[in-house]
């Protein structure tokens, strides 16, 4: 038994008849190809799934595909626009806000997340808006540093 | 001759350099395991037992086997004689537990392989696996090692009923009389809780066979591929020089990634009988239980002083929790701990036993610090204690029992020689950046207002760059080649297994240093053995201090070489080579490192007694340890109403020699502290008395988040080591091994007041909330 769902992904449109149990982390990386979202848990909390569906940071192996019939997903791979990294991407990349790089495209998607609901935060207000993604190389404060950079260079 | 087109002379060793690693781990099209995909690949899932003990009465995989999309199902009679999960270690009478890929006739820990089944994709594999009917008969499990080694404990192996893997003794000086003439002696029973290593990527393994060419190729995620290869070859019955192991991107190891796992082997038989490439990635709640642990000691102290605070010995008993069969390293961590029991003091007297007590839990093996940590945190609170009971200051008593600057090579009771030091700075620098002495007054002010504050004090050393081989399991040497190509551009291979901590860069630092070349004309490559001639791998701080060392012998025999090329060009004798180019010392004239590597792989003429090209590979082999060492500060306070603990202040100041790329240090020494404050206050796998791990989800067991890490405050100091020419010594485990007596001495100190001497950990609020009621009933009683 299997569902059609259409999804647009990184800009591109996709049509697929997935099994209602696919999860949406499941259909990005095996369905669609995508290798950015990375599996963690499967329990909703580590975050290395997340993406943006609809503008909204989600962890992707807490939503079935089916549920995403209709809407917009942005991934990490979507993220540079014109071969140009995202403020957040250079971000993380100089103030070495990776180490294994795993958590990373979901640590990348929650803190963009960060920004966009509030543009200028503080130390403890990153910390609160990365609660639900786990990084075990970097003890968050690069990441934290990370996350003021880019606030920084998006004229905050 | 030309006018050199590469001209460098800014050095970039000691820079803060971003990663060259970075790029693809930013964009998400860097490839882990799980991204590799191939054509006609099948995925198997694994069935585990549920109980800890267990015999099995019969298995049922009809059902599986029926289902569609089932290529195969696999149980232990089917891979009985297909090998075991091999370890390294070796200690005389040592019992080691012949450990079957998939259980036989009876399960000794939960998580322990039944069966696998293989299926077109993951899902069919699952459900294929939830069909299989297995009869087991519960029997009775012992998950506590001091319950494991009382008379009448279940027997995790029938065959050895107290339980005993092995004892060892060792001794140095003579701890009786140290013992006997003290003036002061402490006693303390310690323990450093079992942790779960939980690197964000699980692990995985495709394996791929070809019969026509009789060769497989195993992807894993792994930080020693070679061990692999020449484990899982031998295992097997394949040719090594037909095995190739490649480690992709590796998401993070922590010493859980260095052993031969059940999952390697199996998928490599597996992909060899059905003549298909297999996929195994391990869901996060297998990785709780079929990746090794860390720490499970119980360790009793005894330390003896003189009035004066000098200490003249120390007794220790370790009762190490070995879990239920070996990995690699398993039986050999807590020996580590024996090493490193003085710390950095000169206390000549010591005496040591272990026993190794089998459990019906995952084994323990190497995870972040390795048997360090352990014996950090021991003699780090022995130490805070011993100062209490002398009524000294817990600097003052470091400061007196440091091995002093003048004693370097300075040989150990235990019987290392610690390469450099000067022990006292770390401490006073994190002591001046924290204002120690304001620190103690604010302290006073606050126990008058009734908080709980606490200064804790931590002063620790490591044992690093395994190794010397003959103190390692399978060598201790590691390898580097370096090629010219063609274009000029520069090849690195190194048989180290970075998977994080940055070596794509370091070391593309360190070639682009030697050689006078542009940083991004300088490819690193790792983790492949079809590639790289051979390795030992990334683990116990070595990448920079051996495999480093290696790239620069290896660097200075491809510069020998091309002088000579250098030479012929500019037909002089006289010749430097730096910047990037080859200089006539006499003329001026120079040619470049492009028109040299032209020149050798031309070949039209060669020097005298020099063959073409320009490719040098060196195997360096380290004629001793390193240790860093270093101080952390750690101000806490104690919340009476819920026993939470703040960190106010955490400093942590390191010396790991010299300081390749101060971003990188930062981001590792960051990461240990993480992991340190987690065993120090939230982390814990806790067993019931069936031998059920508890705390098997993410939800349970608490690894730290973002809102609950302190701001680190870092610091260091140079002290480079004189084992290696780059002085370094290696920082992957530092912060681990400060933090957690730093914090656990804040928390006690804090806590003095009510008469707390010792707490063991984790910290947890019910802990401490417990401990401050208890105290709080009793005065009022």
């Amino acid at each position: 038994m299997t569902e059609s769902i259409n999804v647009t992904i990184n800009g591109t449109t996709y049509s697929h008849d997935v099994e209602p149990r696919l999860l949406l982390i499941h259909y990005l990386r095996e369905v669609v190809g995508l290798t950015g979202p990375h599996i963690g848990c499967e329990t909703s909390l580590c975050g290395a799934c997340t993406v943006e569906l609809n503008g909204k940071a989600v962890k992707s192996c807490a939503i079935f595909a089916v549920q995403a019939d209709g809407a917009k997903i942005l991934t990490i791979e979507g993220l540079a626009a014109n071969g140009k990294l995202h403020k957040m991407q250079e971000a993380f990349w100089n103030e070495h806000g990776l180490q294994c790089g795993f958590c990373t495209p979901g640590m990348i998607m929650a803190s963009k997340q960060i920004l966009d609901r509030n543009p200028n935060p503080t130390e403890e207000e990153i910390r609160h808006g990365l609660e639900g993604n786990l990084c075990r190389c970097t003890g968050y404060q690069h990441i934290v540093n990370a996350v003021r950079a880019a606030a920084k260079a998006a004229g905050a | 001759m030309a006018t050199p087109t590469i001209t460098k002379t800014e050095k970039l060793v000691g820079k803060r350099i971003r990663r060259r690693e970075d790029p693809r781990l930013i964009t998400g099209t860097a490839t882990y395991v799980d991204d590799i995909k191939m054509p006609g690949m099948l995925y198997a899932a694994i069935l585990r037992s549920p109980h800890a003990a267990a015999k099995i009465r019969s298995i049922d995989v009809s059902k599986a086997k029926a289902l569609k999309g089932v290529h195969a199902v696999f149980v232990g009679k089917d891979t009985e004689n297909a090998g075991a999960v091999p370890c390294g270690a070796s200690l005389p009478g040592l019992r080691i537990p012949h450990h079957h890929l998939l259980a036989i006739d009876r399960v000794y820990l939960v998580g322990h392989p039944v069966a696998v089944v293989v299926a077109t994709d993951r899902y069919i594999a699952r459900d294929g696996a939830d069909l299989i009917e297995v009869d087991y008969e519960p029997t009775q499990a012992v998950a506590d090692p001091e319950k494991a080694l009382a008379p009448g404990a279940p027997a995790v192996h029938p065959q050895w009923p107290d339980n005993t893997a092995f004892t060892f003794h060792q001794e140095g000086g003579d701890v009786n009389k140290a013992f006997a003439e003290a003036d002061v002696i402490v006693k303390q029973r310690i323990v450093s809780q079992r942790l779960i290593p939980n690197s964000m990527e699980t692990r995985g393994v495709v394996a791929d066979w070809r019969s026509a060419e009789r060769s497989m190729t195993l992807y894993t995620s792994t930080q020693a591929p070679h061990l692999v290869r020449s484990l899982v070859a031998q295992i097997l019955g394949i040719d090594d020089n037909r095995f190739r192991v490649v480690a992709p991107e590796v998401g993070g190891g922590f010493g859980a990634k260095i052993q031969t796992y059940a999952e390697e082997i199996l998928m490599a038989y597996i992909s060899m009988k059905l003549q298909k490439p297999v996929k195994w990635i391990e869901s996060r709640r297998e990785n709780f239980t079929c990746t090794i642990q860390g720490r499970g000691h119980v360790d009793f102290y005894e330390i003896a002083a003189k009035r004066d605070g000098t200490i003249t010995g120390i007794k220790l008993k370790i009762i190490q929790d070995l879990g239920s069969y070996f990995t690699i390293l398993t039986p050999a961590i807590p020996t580590l701990s024996v090493l490193m029991m003085p710390g950095l003091y000169r206390i000549p007297n010591i005496s040591a036993d272990i026993v190794g007590a089998f459990t019906n839990c995952t084994p323990t093996d190497a995870y972040r610090g390795a048997g360090r940590p352990e014996a950090t945190h021991g003699v780090e609170r022995m130490v805070d204690m011993m100062a209490a009971e002398l009524k000294m200051d817990p600097a003052e008593i470091r400061f007196k029992n440091f091995v002093r600057n003048e004693e370097f090579p300075f040989p150990t009771a235990t019987g290392l020689v610690y390469d450099s030091g000067d022990y006292s700075a770390p401490l006073k620098k994190a002591m001046e950046m924290g204002g120690y002495e304001k620190l103690r007054k604010e302290q006073d002010e606050a126990r008058k207002q009734g908080k709980l504050m606490g200064i804790g004090l931590a002063a620790y050393g490591e044992i690093c760059a395994f190794g010397p081989s003959p103190a390692t399991p399978a060598g201790g040497w590691e390898s580097a080649t370096v090629k010219i190509e063609p274009s000029g551009k520069v090849t690195v291979l190194t048989g180290i297994s970075p998977h994080g901590q940055g070596e794509e860069t370091t070391f593309a630092q360190i070639a682009a240093d030697e050689l006078g070349v542009d940083i991004d004309d300088v490819l690193v490559a790792h983790g492949d053995t079809s590639l790289v001639p051979y390795g030992i791998g990334t683990f116990g701080s070595r990448s920079t201090a051996v495999g480093g060392t290696a790239l620069y012998f290896a660097l200075q025999e491809l510069k020998a070489k091309a002088k000579k090329f250098g030479a012929m060009l500019l037909e002089s004798e006289d010749v430097t080579l730096a910047g990037g180019q080859c200089v006539d010392n006499k003329t001026g004239k120079s040619v470049s490192f492009k028109e040299i590597a032209g020149a050798a792989y031309r070949a039209m003429k060669l020097p005298p007694n020099t063959e073409p090209g320009l490719v040098s590979t060196h195997f360096w082999e380290p004629p001793n340890f390193t240790f860093p060492f270093g101080a952390h500060l750690v101000v806490t306070e104690v919340d009476r109403d819920t026993g939470g603990v703040a960190i106010k202040r955490y400093i942590a100041v390191d010396d790991c020699g010299n300081i390749l790329n101060p971003l990188i240090v930062d981001g590792q020494v960051h990461g240990g502290v993480a992991q340190g404050i987690g065993q120090a206050l939230w982390e814990q796998a806790v067993y019931d008395d069936n031998g059920q791990l508890v705390t098997g989800e993410f939800m349970d067991y608490t690894m730290p988040r973002a809102h609950m890490m302190p701001w680190i405050e870092s610091g260091h100091t140079v002290t480079p080591t004189p084992v290696n020419p780059l002085g370094v010594k290696g920082v992957g485990e530092a912060g681990t091994i400060g933090a957690s007596p730093a914090v656990v001495n804040s928390v006690v100190d804090a806590l003095s007041p009510l008469g707390v001497r010792h707490l063991d950990m984790p910290l947890t609020p019910e802990k401490l909330w417990k401990l401050i009621a208890s105290n709080q009933a009793g005065r009022k009683a």
